[in-house]
């Protein structure tokens, strides 16, 4: 029987001190309280939560495992859907997936299995199995990229036997989890950095410093290098501006540039040589997940940080807990309002935004309620940095470079459920395929794809029986 | 990788490497550039190429010492490696697509300024592998600063030297030079590549834009990743904004603000940079 107790709380870093420091906010449970957690869940026989995992994790299972103290178990069961535990526990929008859908969380809270994944992905990582031997079978094949897709699916691979070697553009491992994700909610040395052990721990060989479609082509890796087959999984990484007057002025950064340097070159660490600059007032202009990293990140660099974002609360595309978190921390929300200019001063630095005031009309294409500005509502809101999170698209590279790999309109790479692209042999995943999305989906793509690139060598080397 | 296999000084303050990139060399073309982090702690540096050796697998790297981190890399000695040297970034030269019958057919001229002199080596090196003239002005404030004359020498068609203080060569900036070729001894060009500190490319810019010759400039922006990521490179050209990394480095000259990309390239210098960057101010133009 289902433990009727409230949801488990999580122990968090203050919010007044952790403004302050890059450190982890969420300290995430202990065994006791997991084991406690695990047993709100009702087990029920139709698990809604499943239906709702971008991977289906057997979620009920593993919590059962849990209940039982049988961490191994949760692990395993968790392990045959996702390889990423640690870092989708972490952040993966678990209120519109999985607790979204958690019966309990009708009339109450749900269960915290985004808690609880954290828990058993973080246990696995200190548990590590002995390394197993992996027969190889001597084919190649390449993966572009190492964030959440280029890891799933070069870890399946070398799994399979494959001699998997992954080229990534940057000097560091993890892409989106390295650059885009901010520290205190993805530790890089505890987390990711481990994570990618593990991967390399199955044979997988990683090359940095290799950008595809420049160091490399498709090409040139498939006809001087040998590789059989090749997953892209090159993200979206081309931030968007919103074409306003003064988005050159001295101040004004992408979200990506802003968090690049914070999280990749750790410019807020006085150890390292790159700059950055929160200046005293910093205004944010999105509501997604990389507005509210780019807004903590201001705050934590000592600026008075001011989230912009042009439809209501109701329609933050960020995670909830990072909204919360955000309010706990001296984030300011100016919502229903959009900017039209940034404002100079005679130095061509940035002085200033100015916005309108918007109401929401009938909803539009995204199913959200449409922003309409209203008129005569002009004002401005003093500061000294813009950072626009208006979401990215899609690096062009590989495909201008790639004769033959078809795109769509907005630059992604088309790609079928199995990540097959119009390129015999070149399949592809995650963000580079639909865009700016999550880590779950992408590491789901990553895996798809493995499968496919399995299936598609074993055609393709196997001897066809003859008719006789 | 990224083994330090030659190092020389040019210029007081002006440092080559020849650097082990196997990968880099392989691919690079004229035009391009490389980003190189120094160590662990360094900042990702956007430096143009000076030569590759796509046998030996070398790519040669000018740096000037202007702050932290070209410090850093200057300091390093043959033996020692950088942590990372990635690229070859950006679109090569105009040049490299257009067929050779086609290109034989125009003279270029080549403005270098400073450092600059240095990108410009593999360019009219290439032309000169193809056949292709190239006039070429090494501009700088005097004698001892100049840097790749002998180089240059070989694969120029004809090498003219400025200095401010009459040192070596015409004495003055390098637009006096283009002005005096052009109006006085009536030499004829169809297209120029100038490249050098953004103010020398501003005048030079405004100069052939009187004689109506096309010119293609080489943006030194700021840069994070220099592969698209950033955006911390963007510049307007014609009114549009680009990236110099993705839709660069190289740009129509004429169609360039260069005054953005001036204020927007001193958006992290802080007032001890810009006390150290006047003792050293480059009068090349």
């Amino acid at each position: 029987m289902a433990n009727r107790i409230p949801r488990v709380p999580v122990r968090e870093q203050d919010p007044a001190v952790r403004a302050t420091n890059f450190e982890e906010v969420c300290y995430g449970y202990n065994r006791e309280e997991a084991m406690l957690e695990a047993s709100r869940c009702l087990h029920c026989k139709n698990p809604r939560c499943v239906t709702a995992c971008p991977v289906n994790i057997r979620i009920p299972d593993f919590i059962k495992a849990l209940t039982d103290g049988d961490e191994a178990g949760a692990a395993a069961i968790i392990a045959e859907d996702s390889s990423l535990p640690s870092i989708c526990g972490r952040v993966c929008p678990q209120e519109t997936q999985c607790e979204g859908s958690c019966i309990l969380g009708i009339k109450g809270e749900p269960v915290a299995i985004g808690k609880l994944e954290r828990y058993v992905g973080d246990w696995s990582m200190a548990h590590p199995g002995k390394p197993v031997h992996i027969e190889r079978n001597g084919h190649k094949v390449a993966v572009i990229g190492s964030g959440p897709s280029g890891l799933a699916c070069a870890s399946d691979l070398a799994k399979m036997g494959y001699e998997v070697k992954i080229f990534e553009a940057l000097h560091e491992v993890g892409g989106v989890l390295v650059y885009g994700i901010p520290e205190f909610r993805l530790p890089k040395e505890a987390v990711v950095a481990r994570e990618i052990e593990a991967v390399k721990r199955l044979g997988v060989e990683i090359e940095t410093d290799v950008i595809a479609g420049r160091t490399v082509t498709i090409d040139s890796l498939m006809d001087e290098e040998g590789y059989e087959a090749i997953f892209i999984g090159s993200g979206a990484g081309l931030p968007r501006f919103m074409g306003i007057e003064g988005e050159n002025l001295n101040g004004v950064f992408s979200a990506n540039e802003f968090l690049t340097r914070a999280n990749l070159m750790k410019a807020y660490d006085k150890e390292y040589d790159t700059p950055i600059y929160a200046g005293h007032r910093a205004v944010v202009v999105g509501g997604g997940n990389v507005a509210m990293d780019a807004v903590r990140t201001a705050k934590r660099l000592g600026a008075e940080a001011i989230i912009v974002y042009r439809r209501s609360e109701a329609e933050l595309p960020a995670r909830a807990e990072e909204v919360h978190h955000a309010k706990e921390e001296g984030i300011e929300f100016r919502m229903l309002t959009n900017p039209t200019r940034i404002l100079g001063d005679e130095q061509g630095r940035v002085r200033g935004i100015s916005c309108v005031e918007m109401t929401l009309g009938e909803p539009d294409e995204s199913g959200r309620r449409a922003p309409i500005v209203k008129p005569g509502s002009d004002f401005e809101i003093d500061c000294d940095v813009v950072i626009m999170a208006l979401g990215t698209s899609p690096n062009p590279l590989i495909a201008s470079t790639t004769e033959g790999l078809e795109t769509n309109r907005r630059g992604c790479i088309v790609a079928d459920a199995d990540g097959a692209t119009s390129r015999e042999g070149v399949f592809a995943g995650g963000d580079a395929v639909t865009g700016a999305a999550t880590v779950i989906l992408a590491m789901g793509a990553g895996r798809k794809a493995a499968a496919a690139i399995d299936r598609y060598i074993k055609a393709k080397t196997t001897p066809k029986k003859l008719d006789i | 990788m990224f083994e330090i296999t030659e190092k020389s000084y040019l210029a007081e303050n002006i440092c080559r490497m020849k650097v082990a990139a196997p990968r880099v060399a392989h691919a690079a073309k004229p035009g391009q550039f490389v980003i190189v982090r120094v160590d662990q702690h360094g900042e990702r540096v956007p430096l143009t190429i000076a030569d590759y050796d796509t046998a030996e697998g070398t790519v040669t790297i000018v740096t000037q010492t202007i702050g932290v981190s070209t410090n850093k890399i200057c300091a390093l000695e043959v033996g020692e490696r950088l942590a990372d040297l990635a690229g070859p970034l950006g679109r090569p030269s105009e040049f490299v697509d257009v067929p050779v019958e086609e290109l034989r057919k125009r003279r270029y001229l080549f403005v270098a300024g400073g450092v600059g002199t240095a990108p410009v080596y593999p360019q009219v090196k290439w032309l000169h592998e193809h056949g292709v003239e190239a006039d070429v002005i090494i501009g700088a404030k005097t004698k001892s600063l100049l840097i790749y004359t002998d180089e240059m020498r070989r694969v120029a068609s004809h090498l003219y030297i400025a200095t401010d203080d009459g040192s070596e060569g015409y004495k003055g900036m390098v637009t006096g030079l283009i002005k005096e070729l052009i109006e006085v001894r009536g030499e004829h060009y169809d297209e120029c590549v100038a490249i050098g500190p953004m103010i020398m490319m501003k005048f030079v810019a405004l100069t052939t834009k009187q004689y109506g010759l096309k010119t293609t400039v080489s943006l030194n922006a700021l840069m994070v990743d220099g592969t698209g990521m950033c955006g911390a490179c963007r510049v307007s050209v014609g009114g549009k904004t680009l990236f110099t990394c993705i839709d660069g480095p190289e740009f129509d000259g004429h169609l360039v603000d260069f005054d953005e990309a001036m204020r927007r390239q001193a958006m992290f210098r802080t007032q001890e940079h810009l006390a150290n960057e006047k003792s050293h101010e480059c009068k090349c133009f």
